[in-house]
């Protein structure tokens, strides 16, 4: 980890990208742990405790509804048909009706995931920059009061609960202290999260307040171990200019362990919107699926995890991948 | 065993005891730091509250007294919720659940997730290969929406909460412990105990496990803060305890439409959940820098490793 090895000429080095045979190896692992959470899905929700056609409609549903249940989410056919017609859906389209409302689920869900995606992408760039940079200040300034307090509030607010956090903005800016921002984030049917950014305002602000702490300790940490590795000392006896020595030694070595735990917290705002969604009222997946649950709409729940699970694994090969390609060391350490 | 029986059965007791004194050190050195009597400290208030409280509450916690929302008052210190039932004897009655269901969890999760990950680093090849897959899965799950698939299939039980939510923590752990046994289970003394022919479940069991206890008990403290978290979470979102029952998550929910009138319904069981969880993550920090002397949490620590490991194939 703190040694750099000396390059080494092996039967990898021979092939011209090593990195690209990384990335393919990295991309193969996740088409298959991608099919094996489909199958997850699919087993925990059709198969497992007893039926869901009876877990729908309660154990004193009479025999012809559940009948006529079992047909409709194909209950009646075998496993793997089952399987099939539900994961072939997934590519045409067709995944059935919202057994709670009636409309089709991709209907249902697609302008939820699109506001979702825009309060996760929002709140990943602020979140990611304010962590980034506070991170490595506290570490630059290291045993200032600047580091110690930010150290302390950080810990504190690592472990609050998102409820927490949001209850405690609410009480800030909307209800009781300031009445500057609107409590809930309604939208009106058939618009956006972009067409009244102020609604993001809230929700935004809590999902940064979570994850800012977890961003700042990982860019803390290793900033710190950067600024103390060999290079940084041989750059500085060089003569290289302090902010060359932080910007183009420090830095970069620094951010690459830290890109595995920016991955982590779009990772973490996949479950994270689930209970900031339903606080704020936003129209998003996570409130989607709170909905779902309490009415036990298995389409749409099986929908909405299979998306959320999906979204967690291409964003883990992601983070694989940047945090590969952003390590200068370890593509010659091949 | 038996030839070797002068030798080995003093020399086996003294090791363990020895072992765990050294954790229980380890443990009351945390507590004498700044930042774990603070830790300590601010849980012991909550759980004191949540295990005394239904002792002392002044009222029924189901029981409608006061106005819907009314002001705090002398004989109403806390005022009333939206239906107008006790706050202070609602707040004093709705931990001890949340506690116990925390710390079910908790245990599940480490105990399950040890076995796996243990299992893994110390078989390695096949029954690693498989059980990291495994874990790869069910990591692609944030915890709540797993939580949330399971209560939704078999409706909202507590015990099934319970271990919903411990079986979410598991793959984590695992992966944690598996990247600590790897270490461990290259040292020498694990090598003696192999060529002595002690068989893998033995060697696990009785050399491996004992030098895993520091990482075992930060990750025992993560994942309580985490327990915590969830389970307040999913009572908020009203699949914990169903009314009338008191819990201070669903309490949050509950009475958030009346904080303007009353905001003590919803600031005092929120601010108890939050100290518990910054008190337990606290101690669980301070911990981890007497027992393994890092800045950095195990989960980061397993990552970097894991990250070195991929380089380095």
């Amino acid at each position: 980890m703190t040694v750099v090895a000396a390059p080494v000429r092996s039967a990898a080095s021979r092939d011209a990208h090593p990195i690209a045979r990384l990335i393919r190896r990295r991309l193969a692992i996740g088409l298959v742990t991608l099919f094996l959470v489909s199958v997850v899905v699919f087993l925990a929700t059709e198969v497992l405790p007893g039926n869901a056609a009876y877990a729908i409609l309660g154990h004193n549903a009479t025999p012809a509804r559940v009948r006529a249940l079992e047909i409709e989410l194909h209950l009646n056919r075998g496993l793997f048909d089952q399987y099939w017609v539900w994961i072939s859906g997934l590519f045409t389209g067709k995944l059935g009706n919202s057994l709670a409302n009636g409309l089709p689920v991709w209907g249902y869900v697609e302008p939820r995931i699109i506001n979702s995606a825009v309060l996760v992408f929002v709140t990943g760039v602020i979140g990611t920059l304010v962590g980034v940079v506070l991170g490595a200040v506290a570490a630059l300034r290291r045993d200032s009061w600047f580091d110690h307090v930010s150290s302390v509030i950080v810990l504190a607010v690592t472990s609050l609960p998102e409820f927490v956090v949001a209850i405690a903005l609410i009480i800030l800016l909307s209800t009781n202290v300031w009445h500057v921002l609107p409590a809930v984030s309604l939208l009106a049917p058939g618009t956006y999260a972009w067409n009244q950014p102020e609604l993001l305002v809230l929700p935004v602000a809590t999902l940064v307040v979570v994850i800012v702490p977890y961003i700042f300790r990982m860019m803390r940490a290793s900033m710190v171990e950067a600024l103390e590795s060999d290079y940084v000392e041989a750059a500085r006896l060089n003569g290289v200019p302090e902010w060359r020595v932080v910007l183009i030694s420090a830095l970069p070595n620094a951010i690459a362990p830290t890109i595995q735990v920016i991955g982590l917290n779009f990772l973490y705002l996949a479950g994270g919107v689930v209970i900031v969604e339903y606080v704020f009222n936003f129209p998003g997946i996570g409130q989607g699926l709170v909905y779902a649950v309490q009415a036990r709409d298995i389409p749409v729940i099986q929908f909405i995890v299979l998306v959320l699970a999906a979204f967690y694994v291409v964003m883990n090969i992601l983070t694989d991948v940047i945090a590969l390609l952003a390590t200068p060391r370890r593509r010659i350490a091949r | 065993m038996a030839a070797k029986a002068p030798a080995a059965p003093p020399a086996q007791p003294r090791q363990v005891r020895r072992i765990r004194h050294q954790w229980a050190s380890v443990l009351w050195s945390a507590a004498r730091t700044p930042r774990g009597a603070i830790g300590l400290g601010l849980a012991s208030f909550v759980v004191l509250i949540a295990v005394i409280g239904p002792f002392v509450a002044p009222y029924q916690s189901a029981a409608l007294v006061t106005l819907a929302f009314g002001k705090p008052s002398g004989q109403f210190l806390l005022g009333g919720d939206f239906l107008g039932r006790d706050v202070l004897s609602r707040v004093l009655d709705g931990g001890w659940v949340l506690l116990i269901m925390a710390a079910c969890a908790t245990a599940l999760g480490i105990v399950g997730g040890t076995a796996a990950g243990v299992s893994a680093a110390y078989l390695r090849g096949v029954s690693d290969g498989i059980i990291m897959r495994a874990v790869d899965v069910f990591l692609s799950f944030p915890q709540l929406v797993f939580a949330l698939l399971l209560l939704s299939l078999l409706g909202p039980k507590l015990w099934l909460m319970t271990i919903a939510v411990g079986l979410s923590h598991a793959p984590q752990v695992a992966r944690v412990l598996r990247s600590a046994t790897l270490d461990v289970s290259e040292r020498d003394f694990v090598k003696a105990a192999e060529l002595q022919g002690m068989r893998p479940a033995k060697v696990m069991r009785k050399e491996i496990l004992p030098n895993l206890i520091s990482p075992l008990m930060v990750e025992a403290g993560l994942r309580l803060t985490y327990s915590i978290v969830i389970i307040a979470g999913l009572s908020f979102l009203g699949f914990g305890q169903q009314p009338p029952a008191a819990n201070w998550g669903t309490m949050i929910n509950e009475n958030r439409e009346g904080l303007s009138l009353n905001p003590w319904a919803v600031v005092v069981p929120a601010l108890l959940i939050a100290l518990l969880t910054i008190g337990t993550n606290t101690f669980t920090d301070a911990f981890a820098r007497v027992a393994i002397g890092v800045d950095r949490r195990p989960e980061e620590a397993a990552l970097i490793d894991d990250l070195g490991q991929e380089a380095g194939r």
